[in-house]
């Protein structure tokens, strides 16, 4: 790891300026990520501002038929939160499956989506319950929110604050992981709200996205007797060592079934 | 260099660092707590794992500047005059390590796994909670026994 200005804030107007100021700096959320990534060399920021003191950005309420989570808020934190698991048990207990504990207690909701990764786990859940990503300058849909592979609607000094998620009527989220690294080689998100069911899909390609084709055959019903019928473009599926783009393909919609059932 | 201070199994530490050493850096080269071991150093294996105001972390992948100001626990603070603590001792009845490389990390995310959980765990619970502790030689079998017993010891004192 290169050597870098450590710059702590208490709060995001701090942070913004610290950034404004910085000759390449880069925001560090729960740095389970980013210092790896440093430590790799694949990024060397001149300044690291961390947002680990910034109190603002934690907490979770629900507000107006939405979970508003903070975007400093842990994984541990979201899987223990008692308000979460009544509000959405299934976002609940994608964070308690995200990595393993001591990465869970580092680990935030803001730094996961912020960096897209494409095998996350957040984004499947914030893109299919419809949800809005709230910054320190605007509020992101969902879908406009996630560009492509580790890439952003964010502007480099553009702070996530926090995430608001729709309640849903029903909601559940099937991974098949990586059994090493607990990232999932494919993710399904279903969710049914407010009379329509969207998915959400992680892992398969090059960014999380909606599954078009898959809602088309839901048809907005909580039933997956059409979804093996559905044709994915398999071109369009990420090919590593872990899945190839065939059993990827195959992966979306066996994930996107269990996840329908266990919606029911 | 910045001058970090922090509370290390129960004493007042500082020491100055560069923002770019780790937790566990400064806790093995500055301090000479060495029981916190470094295994893949990408946050896979939790050799590194300690405490940091009572919850489990990997010290690989913290600086030890944002540890500034914290409560810190390593496996060197868990013994005392009266012997080892009852995690360790049941890792020692139960044939829980071979080389012992893993141990530290196993030893304080069983702590971890107590603190949440509590004193009576089941084998699947221990399994799942352990995913992010790499051992090489035991198959987990008798890790799995030791935390469970360790955690029974723990209810029981």
């Amino acid at each position: 790891m290169y050597e870098f200005n450590y710059r702590k804030v208490a709060s995001v107007a701090a942070a913004t300026e610290a950034m404004q100021q910085a000759e390449d700096g880069k925001f560090m959320a729960g740095g389970q990520t980013m210092l790896p990534t440093m430590k790799h060399r694949l990024a060397s920021p001149s300044d690291l501002i961390d947002l680990g003191g910034v109190a603002e950005l934690t907490g979770i309420s629900v507000e107006n038929e939405n979970l508003i989570v903070g975007a400093m808020t842990t994984h541990a934190a979201v899987a223990a939160s008692a308000e979460v698991q009544q509000a959405i048990p299934a976002l609940a207990r994608l964070a308690g499956n995200i990595g393993d504990p001591a990465v869970r207690n580092r680990g935030t909701l803001g730094g996961s989506i912020a960096n897209h990764d494409p095998a996350a786990d957040y984004p499947a859940a914030v893109i299919a319950l419809g949800a809005t990503v709230q910054t320190s300058k605007r509020a992101i849909s969902a879908e406009e929110f996630f560009t492509g592979m580790f890439e952003t609607a964010l502007e480099d000094d553009e702070i996530v604050t926090s995430v608001s998620f729709p309640l849903p009527e029903a909601a559940a989220y099937m991974k098949f992981e990586n059994p090493a690294s607990r990232y999932a080689i494919v993710g399904v998100f279903v969710a049914k709200t407010g009379g329509e069911v969207r998915v959400g899909v992680t892992g398969a390609t090059a960014c999380a996205h909606r599954g078009l084709r898959l809602e088309a055959a839901l048809g907005g019903e909580l039933d997956a007797g059409g979804i093996d019928a559905v044709e994915l473009p398999v071109e369009q599926m990420n090919s590593d060592i872990h899945a190839s783009a065939e059993y990827r393909a195959h992966l979306v919609k066996v994930m996107t079934k269990r996840a329908v059932e266990a919606c029911q | 260099m910045s001058t970090v201070s922090m509370t290390v199994n129960g004493e007042a530490v500082c020491g100055k660092v560069e923002s770019r050493t780790l937790l566990v850096q400064f806790l093995r080269e500055n301090l000479g707590l060495t029981g916190t071991h470094v295994g893949c150093d990408t946050s896979q294996c939790g050799a590194c794992v300690i405490h940091v105001n009572g919850k489990s972390v990997k010290s690989c992948t913290m600086l030890a500047i944002q540890a500034d100001g914290a409560d810190v626990t390593t496996i060197e603070g868990l013994a005392n005059e009266a012997g080892l603590h009852p995690m360790q001792q049941a890792f020692m009845d139960n044939h829980g390590l071979q080389c012992g490389f893993c141990t530290p990390g196993m030893v304080m995310s069983a702590l971890d796994i107590v603190n949440r959980s509590g004193h009576e765990l089941d084998e699947s619970t221990v399994r799942k909670e352990l995913e992010g502790n790499i051992c090489r030689c035991t198959g987990y079998h008798n890790i799995v026994k030791a935390v469970q017993a360790g955690a029974k010891a723990m209810g029981g004192s």
